[in-house]
Order: structure tokens, then C-alpha cells, then sequence
């Protein structure tokens, strides 16, 4: 098992390397001058030439990159070119918002789509099932964005209920400030939610199917038992893995809605960031994400082969 | 972009093609099958008719006719540039189908030979096709698209080849991993043994199995593709006008939802149907070529 | 006299404060669409960031108020000498930093000295390039010598871009900001909430307000519910100008359409064959329907221009009858320019005048038979591609510059307009002191423009400010673009 982590690990490494020189090209060719944007359209040239070398960006683009990730290395993310601000200061701003939403959605889905996928695997073929399955369905064709829309409609067109978007600062009290991500995480979480609840339901068809349950019910244990006992811890490996792999479409997914009710988070800060050619901020999110993701999917599958009785059977077998 | 389901995943799985006169009777028995695929016959043929013809021009604005309601002239009004909906829906659905068809187009275009490549040669060639792929899907799908259009800027071909570019490491697992399956066939081996050409067997014997596979997740592709082409427009990433474009309308609707919420509500539905009839008519599909995965 | 108390919030604010005092409320939170990019008027370009400090926390020598004119600021006084070329300043007493340190005329050569060196980021380093030296006499007076007369100097030099900052805090201005005003510096919430708070050590009349928020809010319906819920006070811009009616039927709110500087153009590029030709311009200008394009895209909000000048100043002529919408002669002149099937393009920057805006124009044009492709693009990008690089044929813009005609007598701008006769005009009123001369001059140049149709002229941005009933002394028009709270209160 440690060799498979230190394996797994340098092929980390290896991965956010390339994707660090991928970044840093894109960000070098995208078109515009920082400097004219910060400076606007009265700008002198000599001004903007001031400003360039101020920020590093008259260096050859081989030193550039060599600075910037020495730097992210040694834990020093550099400072925005617009807010003039430790990037890691901004990025910790923003992830005080974007990460509870993440779990909120998270929670959220998970609560839904358990009991619903359970229910409909133990209850095949009936109503209840079918309406699972419909939901599965449209949940993953309703767009979150969407859905969000409609949300805001409902609740903050008609009902008036809750505002339209924005984020008061969790200064403002827990409560509002949960109270505002409440909508957004709710978008989030639906076609998570869908997707789960599908692969809730297949897996638990795949336990029940499985001969120890059988077994286990040929022997008269009552259904809520083997349920709880067998069932339910195998059942969920499928989930696991899906919300593993789900992960990065979930920062995908929180990027839109951030977009969608406004809110200050690390999506907002990206697209912002990219429209500013604030390119410093961009690179070193965009590389953070990536990290996070690999480390996120490697967490899933060690889990998955810890969790997993039968990979753990064959591992012992060998 | 969400929802990336193993199907089909399994490296074992050699499904056969059933026999063709069954096929089609248990297609036509499937419901999902039907449903998904009379919804997805509408917004083709809206699509198709809209290229000859649409109720009114998209491209004209007529300011004092705007936010019109629903009436007999414009049978669901007209948005903020007094453009009648229903032509401009008629529209959007050209851009969604093209920009989907295409994208998972170059997808399993690309993706299919590299996955082939992938399962004939293991090793390197195997290893840093596969890496490829992994950084890919590292990157979030919308940051990548962002960047991409920030680098070209925004429009259909650009939106195409960002949701391309993640078509491909699909494509390109599935095919290696079903291939894998195929490969290790008695009969298989045996014509390599014989001294076939790794390319002739892949062409004869491996494609034709993996055929079914891949029809079934092209099908899923398309309609994640649908749901990603709308999520671009909506941010402003995609088609730009005249063309039409469903999540271009929702992205304008967004600012109106206190005059015209109206606005908001029917291309989203457009979207829904349209990946809902997709994936009903993918899953059917699935269902009726790879029995092993039916019901899920 | 006392008042129902609503909320637990205001019961607290009357315990706190003598029971003898009004209950009135003296915090005010300020809704904008942009967030700057940080807080230092002399580092950067960004409207945003006077729209925050001007005048609240920073102040210069000059200033321009309200009614866009120029008033004392930092000096309290001057004196220009009969050449117009030296300005001797006296500077208030008693105007201290936030810091605690006191200004003195060294601050002023060190503030402009810094804007005018090689090292400067100045977004608006030209405003000081007339300056020949700058002199300390003694701690409260400062000589500025120019190169030659310059009659806008002192409202250039009342601008945010010419502030007058310390040595010691120069360099951190971007992220805390210390200034002389009426307001201090609090807190900045990145991508939510900039706060600045009374200052207790002010050297004029003190502020009226104890705390200013400045709310970050881009989205217009966002920013609609926020007004309707008191998430804000007011929005001296609001940005959904769809929906301003509802608010005008509210009696809570007051709505105040006020006039900017913005000049909206259709910029042509004059260089680009077949737009270099003054038929196809003037065909493009009657191809235009102005009126349409103000209802489309600003709700009708916007007054139509005939040129490149404000409606609202003294000098304005009205020229929009010059080219009235007429897509016949505009199909006529381009036939008598021998165009046919001409294919234009049409970049647009993001804000909804340019956006909205350009899919009602390429629908006009397309009536007349100019085709246009349609590229939307960002700022960076347009700075890039139109501003600097030339690559374009068309792009909508707003001028947002109080009174910028002497662009249009640049070299290489980036409409690329070249005119012998233009240029001698804006020479000749640069030198020019005399005011009934001045507005003759700068109406003839408003001829000139609409003349040879250098762009299409489209409308003046209107300013839509919505605040309370209650809230008195703030700005209806927008002279410069800042939100001077310096007397803003709230009547009982």
C-alpha cells in the first residue's frame, strides 16, 4: 500500500508540473497588458513601462516562471498585481465562502440522495422507484444554473423570502450569512443529488443481489437489519467513488452558481481575476484546484481500497 | 459538464451486438427509449425547420414590440428586443445540436484511435496517453473553458473545442479499457499469433465490439455537451449573436427576472428536454445493447 | 422629537447615544457595481476607486464639486501669476493624515514630484506634464511653475489622480489608504464591502455621517433586491435601469436622473478603408436610430448627441438634426460611395450599453445592408485590440472624461481621426482665455465632428442615482465620477 502512495504521490507531482507550465503559457499568451488595464486609456508609455518592471513582467519568461513557482514552493503565492494583496490572503478571503458552500451542497446531496436511492433499490419496480429514477433523470438535465434562476424567481421574485444574491459577510451573523448560501448550495446540490441518488440505488441492487444477503434473509433476519448491517456499508462504496470523481465537477458546478447569486468566492476571484489580467491570482488558484482534485481523487481510491472488503480480500490473497 | 457515470467502464465488459431484427423491436419496446427518442426527434426537426424557416427573423429588433406576452402572433411573447421566443428557441436549438454533435464528434474522433493506440501498445505510449487524460480532467472543466475563450475569445468554435477537449480522455479510456477486453480473446490472440497486423485486428475485431459502448456514451456525451454548451452561453462564452443560443437567452433573461421572469423560463426548459430526451434515449440504448447493464 | 422605535438595532443606537439626541440614523451604505481594484487614486485607472475615496478620505489642493466647477481644497487659497504661469498655493492649517502627521507643502512636492518622475504609475501622468518645478516656501505654501499656460490646471489638479498623499504612506495607499479627508479608512471585505469611518481629527466642516459602507454588487437584479430589502441605502448609479420605474413609484426611495460625462459613441475606425471615406460614416450616422437604441439598451435613459460634447454644459450645441435616422439615404450614400456589401466589425467591451447596445445597432446596419460580426470582448482585450492595437472597425464606447474633445485631436488615437483643421481649432483654445471665445471655439470643434461624422454620435449616459427619501447632500450629477459623502445626512 505505501509504495502505491508513494507512486500515486510522485505522479502528483509529476501532473501539477505540467499543469503549472500549461497554466503559466496560457496566462503568457492571453492577449492584453496588465498594465493598461490598471491603468486605463490615459496611460502614458512610459507610466506602463514603470509599471511592467514594477511587476516583474519586462523579465524573460523563463525567469518568470522560475520566480513563481520558487515562490509557491516556499509557501509565498506572490501579491495580486490589482488588489496589491498576498494572493494567499485574497484566496483564504474567499475560501470562507466557497468552501461552506461546497459542503453545504455536499451534505445536502448526500441527505437527499441515501434514503432516496435506498429506497428505491428496496422498493424496485414500484412507484416509489419510478419516481426515483424520474428524479435521477431530471436532475441531470436540468442546467444548476438553471435551476438557480428559477429559485430566485420563486423565492426572491415572488415570495420575496430572501434576496437575489450577494453575500452579507459572516460579520453580518451566522445565521444571514448561512441563510444566504442556503439557495445557492440547494442549486448546487441537485444534480449531485440526481447523480448519487442513480448510483445509490444501483449499488444497493447489486448488494441485494450479492448471495450473503440471500443468505441473510433466507435466514429470517427482518429486512431492516440486513438493511442496516449488510447492505448499507457495501452499498455505499458506489457513492464514494462517484462523489470522489464528482469532486472536481462540483468546483465546476460552484464556480457557475458563484456567478449566478454573486457570491464572493474563489470562483468569482478567478473570473475576475482573468478579466483584470490579474495573471498571478489566476495561476496560482487554478494550480491550487488542480492539486486539490488529484489529491482528492488519489484520497477516494486509497479510501475505496481500504473501504472495499473484496479489493482488501484479493490485496490479502496475494 | 456534470455527471461522468462508468458506464461501461467494466475493463471485462465485451458486450455483442445483438441480432439486428430483435434490436429494433426491443428499442421500440423500451419506453424511455421512445420518450427520449420522440423528444429528441422534436428539437431536430425544430432545429432542421428553422434553417429554412422561423416564425419571425432573430436577427431584426423591434424595440417598442418587446416583453410582449404570449398571443396568437408570438405564441410566447417576445424578449427585450422584441425578438419573438419561439424563433429564437427554434434557432437555439441549431446551436446546441451543432456545437454537442460536433464537440463529442472530435471527441470520439480523437479519442477513439488513442484509446486503440492505448490498448495495442501498453507502456509508455499507453502511460502517457492515459496521464493526458488525467490532467485533463484535473483541471475544472469551466476553468479550462474560461481560459480557452479568454485566449481566443468567446464563440461557437471556441465553446466546441472546450468541451471537445474533455470528450477526449472519455473516449479515449473507454475504448482502451473495453479493447483491453477484447484482446485478451482466445480468438483474438490467436489471429495475432497467426501474425495479423495489430491495426487490421483492431479494425476487425475490436471496433465492431466496442462499437455498442461507444454508441451508448456518445449518446451521454451529447447531452452533457448540450448541458455544457448552455452553461457557456450563459456565461457569455459561447455562440454570440445573430446566432441564437438557449443559455445566451437565459444569460440576458437573468437581468430581467423582475420585469420578465417569462424569459427565464423557456429555454431553460428547451435544455432540460433536450438532455433529458438525450440521456432517456442513451440509456435505452444501453439498456437494449448491453443487457448486463439493464435497469440501472 | 422621539419615534417609534422598529427595531432592535435602533433601540440600541438610542441607548448609546443622550437621550436627548434624534434617533436618526448617520450610517449610510452605498451599493456599486465594480469593485475597485485597490484604494490609490494616483496608481490606477479604475473609477471605482475615487467612487470609494475622493474626496472622503483623499482630498487636493482643488476640488471639484457638485456643480463640476472647481473649488479649494487642500489650499485654502492661490494665486496665479499674470503670465498664468506660476500658482502659488496657501495651504489650509491644521489638515492632518489620517496617520496623525501634519501636511505641510513638502507632502504637496512630494505627492506631484512622484507623479511626474520616471518611477510614476500615474494613470493620468499627462495632467502634470505642463508642470516646470514644484516649491516648498515655508510649511503652508507651495509654488508650481508651468511650461506654458495651461487654463485646466487647477481642475486637473482637483482630481483624484492628483491627491495629495504623505511620503511615509505613499507606497501602502493601495490597500490602507491615508489621506486629509473627512474620512478614515476602516475595513475592505475583498469582493464584498469597503468601509471608511468619521474622522475624529478632520481640519474642516466634520462629516455628517459617523460610517460609510461601500457595498459590492454586481448583478442589477441583485441590486434591485438589495435596495428593496435596506441591504443598501442607495445606488448613486444604479445599474438596472429596467427597473428604475418601480422604484420611482416608491415613496420610500428618491430617483434622480442626472447628467455624466459619458459620451456614448459607435467609434469608427477612420483609418480602415471603406470608413475612411466621410459618405460611408455619414451613412453609417443615419443608419442609426438613436431613440431606439436609448429605449433598447438604457430603457430610455440617455440624452441623444449630434457630437463629442455633454448636453448639459453652457457650450453644447445641438447637432443631432444633422443626421437624422434615415436608412434610405443611408442605402443612398453608401451607393454614391460605391460600397457594396460592406462586412464591418463590431467589438464590443462588456458593459450593457456596448453589449445591449450592439445587437441593436448590427440589426439597423443590417437594414441598410452593412453586415457586422459581432465580437465580444473584455476590457483587456479591447484596450489591446482597439485601443492600442487598431484592430477594428467598430466598437461602442463611452467617453466617460469631462470635456475630452482634444482627443479627437491626437495623433494616432485610436479612431484614428486626422484633421489639420480640428487640431489648429483645439490649439487655439487651449491658449484661449477668454470665455465667450473659449465656448465659440469649442462649438465650432462640435462642427467639425459632426461634420465629418468622425463616429457615431449615440447619447450622453445618464446618471440614475436612487436613495432614500431621507438622505440629503449627495450627488445628483456626476462632474467626475466619485460619491462625495463629505455632507451627505439624513433628515428627521
Amino acid at each position: 500500500m505505501l509504495s502505491v502512495v508513494v507512486r500515486r504521490l510522485s505522479g502528483l507531482a509529476g501532473t501539477l508540473f505540467v499543469a503549472s507550465l500549461v497554466v503559466f503559457a496560457v496566462m503568457d499568451l492571453l492577449p492584453g497588458d496588465p498594465a493598461q488595464v490598471m491603468l486605463g486609456v490615459d496611460a502614458r508609455e512610459d507610466t506602463l513601462q514603470a509599471l511592467r518592471e514594477r511587476l516583474g513582467l519586462d523579465r524573460p519568461a523563463f525567469e518568470r516562471y522560475v520566480t513563481w513557482i520558487a515562490g509557491f514552493l516556499s509557501g509565498d503565492l506572490g501579491v495580486s498585481y490589482t488588489y496589491d494583496t498576498p494572493v494567499g490572503t485574497l484566496i483564504a478571503e474567499r475560501l470562507v465562502v466557497t468552501l461552506p458552500l461546497a459542503v453545504m451542497a455536499i451534505l445536502l446531496s448526500t441527505i437527499i440522495a441515501i434514503p432516496l436511492g435506498l429506497t428505491a433499490a428496496v422498493r424496485r419496480g414500484t412507484a416509489v422507484d419510478t419516481a426515483v429514477m424520474g428524479f435521477g433523470q431530471i436532475g441531470v438535465a436540468v442546467p444548476n444554473f438553471w435551476f438557480a434562476m428559477l429559485l430566485v424567481v420563486v423565492f426572491a421574485v415572488q415570495l420575496r423570502w430572501v434576496g437575489a444574491g450577494g453575500f452579507p459577510g459572516w460579520d453580518a451573523g451566522i445565521g444571514t450569512a448561512l441563510g444566504a448560501l442556503v439557495m445557492p448550495a440547494i442549486a448546487l446540490a441537485l444534480p449531485q443529488a440526481a447523480i448519487l441518488a442513480r448510483v445509490t440505488r444501483s449499488s444497493t441492487l447489486d448488494v441485494l443481489g450479492e448471495d450473503y444477503i440471500r443468505t441473510a434473509r433466507a435466514k429470517g433476519l427482518p429486512n431492516g437489519a440486513v438493511l442496516w448491517r449488510h447492505v448499507l456499508r457495501n452499498a455505499l462504496i458506489g457513492p464514494l467513488t462517484i462523489m470522489g470523481l464528482q469532486f472536481s465537477f462540483l468546483l465546476s458546478g460552484t464556480i457557475i452558481i458563484e456567478n449566478v447569486f454573486f457570491l464572493p468566492g474563489l470562483g468569482r476571484l478567478v473570473f475576475q481575476a482573468i478579466a483584470q489580467r490579474d495573471l498571478i491570482v489566476v495561476k496560482d488558484v487554478v494550480v491550487i484546484l488542480v492539486a486539490v482534485v488529484i489529491l482528492v481523487n488519489m484520497i477516494v481510491d486509497i479510501a475505496y481500497a481500504a473501504i472495499d472488503p473484496r479489493l482488501r480480500v484479493r490485496d490479502d490473497g496475494r | 459538464m456534470t455527471a461522468a457515470e462508468p458506464s461501461g467502464s467494466n475493463t471485462a465488459a465485451v458486450p455483442v451486438l445483438p441480432g439486428r431484427s430483435g434490436l429494433v423491436r426491443r428499442l421500440f419496446r423500451h419506453p424511455g427509449f421512445v420518450i427520449g427518442s420522440a423528444i429528441v426527434a422534436l428539437v431536430v426537426m425544430a432545429a432542421a425547420i428553422s434553417l429554412v424557416w422561423t416564425p419571425y427573423a432573430i436577427d431584426g429588433v423591434n424595440i417598442s414590440g418587446r416583453f410582449a406576452k404570449a398571443s396568437a402572433a408570438h405564441w410566447l411573447g417576445t424578449d427585450q428586443l422584441g425578438r419573438d421566443v419561439v424563433s429564437m428557441l427554434m434557432s437555439g436549438a441549431v446551436t446546441s445540436l451543432t456545437v454537442g454533435f460536433v464537440a463529442v464528434g472530435i471527441g470520439a474522433g480523437v479519442g477513439i484511435p488513442l484509446g486503440a493506440l492505448a490498448a495495442v501498445r501498453p507502456g509508455l505510449i499507453s502511460e502517457a496517453i492515459m496521464r493526458l487524460g488525467d490532467l485533463t480532467f484535473a483541471f475544472p472543466a469551466i476553468l479550462t473553458a474560461v481560459m480557452i475563450t479568454a485566449l481566443w475569445g468567446p464563440g461557437a468554435v471556441n465553446a466546441i473545442l472546450a468541451i471537445a477537449i474533455f470528450n477526449i480522455p472519455v473516449f479515449a479510456r473507454l475504448t482502451r479499457g473495453v479493447a483491453l477486453g477484447v484482446w485478451s480473446l482466445e480468438y483474438v490472440q490467436a489471429a495475432r499469433a497467426a501474425g495479423l497486423h495489430p491495426a487490421r485486428i483492431t479494425v476487425k475485431h475490436v471496433l465492431p465490439n466496442v462499437a455498442s459502448v461507444l454508441i451508448v456514451q456518445a449518446t451521454i456525451q451529447f447531452a452533457l455537451a448540450v448541458l455544457a454548451e448552455a452553461g457557456l452561453s450563459y456565461l457569455g462564452l459561447g455562440a454570440q449573436p445573430p446566432s441564437a443560443s438557449w443559455g445566451r437567452m437565459l444569460n440576458e433573461a437573468q437581468t430581467l427576472l423582475y420585469l420578465a421572469p417569462q424569459l427565464a423560463i423557456y429555454p431553460g426548459v428547451a435544455i432540460a428536454m433536450t438532455v433529458l430526451g438525450l440521456n432517456l434515449l442513451g440509456d435505452g440504448l444501453r439498456d437494449v445493447l448491453d443487457p448486463r447493464l439493464r435497469g440501472r | 422629537m422621539p419615534r417609534v422605535v422598529a427595531s432592535i438595532l435602533t433601540a440600541a443606537m438610542v441607548v448609546a447615544v443622550p437621550l436627548t439626541a434624534h434617533a436618526a440614523k448617520d450610517t449610510l451604505s452605498i451599493g456599486m457595481g465594480l469593485e475597485p481594484p485597490h484604494l490609490d487614486p494616483t496608481a490606477g485607472a479604475a473609477a471605482a476607486i475615487d467612487e470609494v475615496v475622493y474626496a472622503n478620505v483623499f482630498e487636493g489642493l482643488t476640488r471639484i464639486v457638485a456643480d463640476g466647477t472647481v473649488a479649494p481644497g487642500l489650499a485654502e487659497s492661490w494665486t496665479i501669476s499674470d503670465d498664468g504661469l506660476v500658482y502659488t498655493f496657501s495651504l489650509r492649517q491644521g489638515a492632518k493624515f489620517h496617520d496623525g502627521t501634519a501636511l505641510d507643502a513638502g507632502d504637496v512636492v512630494f505627492s506631484w514630484e512622484r507623479a511626474v518622475g520616471p518611477d510614476s504609475v500615474n494613470a493620468k501622468k499627462g495632467i502634470f506634464e505642463p508642470i516646470e518645478k514644484i516649491e516648498a516656501q515655508g510649511a503652508s505654501t507651495a509654488v508650481v511653475t508651468l511650461k506654458r499656460p495651461t487654463g485646466h490646471f487647477l481642475f486637473d489638479m482637483g482630481r483624484g489622480d492628483a491627491v495629495i498623499v504623505a511620503p511615509e504612506s505613499a507606497e501602502t495607499n493601495k490597500a490602507n489608504p491615508v489621506g486629509t479627508g473627512p474620512f478614515v479608512f476602516d475595513s475592505w471585505a475583498k469582493g464584498n464591502q469597503i468601509r471608511i469611518k468619521k474622522s475624529d481629527s478632520y481640519w474642516g466642516t466634520p462629516a455628517k455621517l459617523s460610517q460609510v459602507t461601500f457595498k459590492i454588487i454586481s448583478d442589477p437584479a441583485a441590486a434591485a433586491a438589495a435596495l428593496q430589502a435596506g441591504d443598501v441605502d442607495m445606488f448613486a448609479n444604479f445599474p438596472a435601469t429596467e427597473l428604475i420605474p418601480q422604484f420611482e413609484a416608491d415613496p420610500r426611495f428618491k430617483v434622480s436622473i442626472g447628467t455624466t460625462e459619458g459620451e456614448t459613441l459607435l467609434s469608427i475606425n477612420n483609418g480602415n478603408p471603406p470608413l475612411d471615406d466621410v459618405r460611408v460614416r455619414r451613412a453609417i450616422s443615419h443608419a442609426i436610430d438613436r431613440q431606439a437604441i436609448i429605449d433598447g439598451a438604457m430603457y430610455g435613459y440617455g440624452t441623444p448627441i449630434g457630437s463629442h460634447f455633454a448636453p448639459h454644459h453652457p457650450a453644447y450645441v445641438d447637432l443631432t438634426g444633422m443626421y437624422p435616422y434615415d436608412p434610405d439615404k443611408a442605402k443612398a450614400l453608401l451607393a454614391e460611395a460605391g460600397v457594396k456589401d460592406l462586412k464591418l466589425r463590431l467589438t464590443l467591451p462588456p458593459p450593457a450599453y456596448a453589449r445591449r447596445g450592439g445587437e441593436i445597432i448590427a440589426a439597423q446596419l443590417r437594414a441598410v445592408g452593412i453586415e457586422t460580426e459581432i465580437i465580444p470582448v473584455e476590457w483587456a482585450q479591447w484596450l489591446k485590440s482597439v485601443f492600442r492595437g487598431d484592430d477594428f472597425d467598430l466598437t461602442i464606447v463611452s467617453h466617460t472624461e469631462p470635456l475630452d474633445i482634444e482627443i479627437y485631436a491626437r495623433d494616432k488615437y485610436y479612431f484614428n481621426y486626422d484633421s489639420a483643421e480640428y487640431k489648429a481649432v483645439i490649439k487655439e483654445l487651449a491658449a484661449e482665455d477668454d470665455p465667450d471665445a473659449r465656448t465659440a471655439l469649442m462649438q465650432k470643434a462640435q462642427r467639425i465632428l459632426a461634420n465629418d461624422a468622425v463616429n457615431g454620435f449615440l447619447f450622453e449616459l445618464a446618471q440614475h442615482g436612487i436613495w432614500p427619501a431621507k438622505l440629503r447632500g449627495v450627488w445628483a450629477n456626476r462632474p467626475v465620477q466619485a460619491n462625495d459623502v463629505t455632507a451627505a445626512y439624513w433628515a428627521d
